[in-house]
């Protein structure tokens, strides 16, 4: 499949290098053309070399969401730094670009949570976390180095 | 009427000052600690500190009772997401947005946040008006209603020039509404004249312009759009 993913941090950069390993068409977008850096880190070939593509624009611009493939996309992960970028962008990739399987990362958990209601695929690192905390508070799981 | 606002700038701050002058109860949220320094010292309670993207910063406002949600805080995406929730979640029903990149209308338009405004846009109009390049101007779109108030000038040699108003022989759903001249503007009748180098307002039908702008122009096709 096509996975588009907007946002190269690290969240973005490591499910881009997944993706890309198992085989997916992957194109990734951030408004910093130095993100790519974080596609090549520990990789012995360069991210386009290995076949992915990159593409620098503002995740808000329509340009740069079609520049980047999103007309072609099976996949759609919003990954910026930005709740409410996320939320927009993904709520136009589904709506007007009508891409089959959204992903949408909310760091409040509030928001993730109304938004899911309204049938947003939402993701709450926030929330995720809050909920293993207390579950090894409470003993009820014990992780042995980082969790996952 | 309750208005909650977002985004302390000068849209937001202004907007405030005048609301609360006209005796309505105003409250104003601003997310720099900073700004909110400034604007707390003349508005008082009706400031409020916090991101008014957060939904328990919305409901520590009050926006379960609000008539009217603003949200003209400096992003978009933001006040996208504000709209958005004050209209589907708290049930809000006066929304009115900020758009400040107008290359952004289009997301505003399609999560149906309703009505934008755009500075850019607006001035780019008054310039129009000022300056009618193509010798039409746009004045007011209404997309909902499927309605647009349009000025237009007359063209020396256009089929318009020199005839009534009733003689202009325009498509149905389009009326003249004024006809401005010498600095002046009336409401025409039925039998007033329409000369070259007037302006005239008309309210059409979505889809009709081209029909009705082509009895304005000059015949020649040298003129103005």
């Amino acid at each position: 499949m096509f996975v588009l993913i907007v946002g190269c941090g690290r969240v973005g950069s490591t499910i881009a290098n997944t993706m890309l390993a198992e085989g997916h068409e992957v194109s990734v977008l951030d408004e910093d053309a130095e993100a790519i850096a974080l596609l090549d880190r520990g990789q012995e070939q360069s991210w386009e070399e290995r076949g992915g593509r990159f593409t620098e624009g503002t995740a808000l611009e329509i340009d740069a969401l079609l520049a980047a493939g999103i007309e072609e996309a099976d996949a759609f992960v919003a990954s910026t730094d930005g709740d409410n970028t996320n939320l927009v962008i993904a709520q136009v990739a589904k709506r007007r670009f009508e891409v089959e399987r959204v992903v949408v990362r909310v760091l409040d958990p509030a928001r993730a949570r109304w938004y899911a209601e309204q049938g947003l695929q939402t993701i709450c690192p926030t929330q995720t976390a809050i909920e293993l905390l207390e579950a090894a508070v409470r003993g009820q799981i014990r992780f042995e180095g980082v969790s996952g | 009427m309750y208005v909650l606002i977002v985004g302390a700038g000068k849209v937001g701050w202004n907007l405030a000052r005048e609301l609360i002058n006209k005796a309505h109860e105003v409250t104003v949220i601003e997310s720099s600690q900073s700004r909110f320094a400034v604007v707390e010292q003349e508005l008082e309670h009706s400031a409020q500190y916090g991101d008014g993207s957060e939904l328990w910063v919305l409901e520590r406002a009050g926006i379960e009772r609000a008539d009217l949600v603003v949200a003209v805080t400096g992003d978009d995406e933001d006040n996208i997401l504000i709209s958005q929730v004050a209209r589907e979640k708290y049930g809000v029903e006066r929304v009115v947005a900020r758009c400040n990149n107008p290359r952004n209308l289009q997301h505003f338009e399609l999560l149906g946040v309703t009505p934008v405004i755009s500075a850019t846009d607006l001035i780019l109009r008054l310039i129009e008006h000022e300056v009618p390049k193509y010798g039409l101007v746009h004045l007011l779109d209404l997309p909902e209603e499927r309605l647009e108030i349009i000025e237009l000038e007359v063209a020396e040699g256009s089929e318009a020039a020199g005839r009534a108003v009733k003689d202009l022989g325009l498509p149905d759903g389009s009326l003249v509404i004024s006809i401005l001249r010498d600095g002046g503007g009336f409401v025409p009748a039925g039998e007033s004249v329409v000369e070259a180098g007037d302006e005239v307002l008309l309210v059409l039908d979505v889809g009709i312009e081209e029909r009705v702008t082509e009895r304005f122009t000059d015949r020649s096709g040298a003129a103005i759009q």
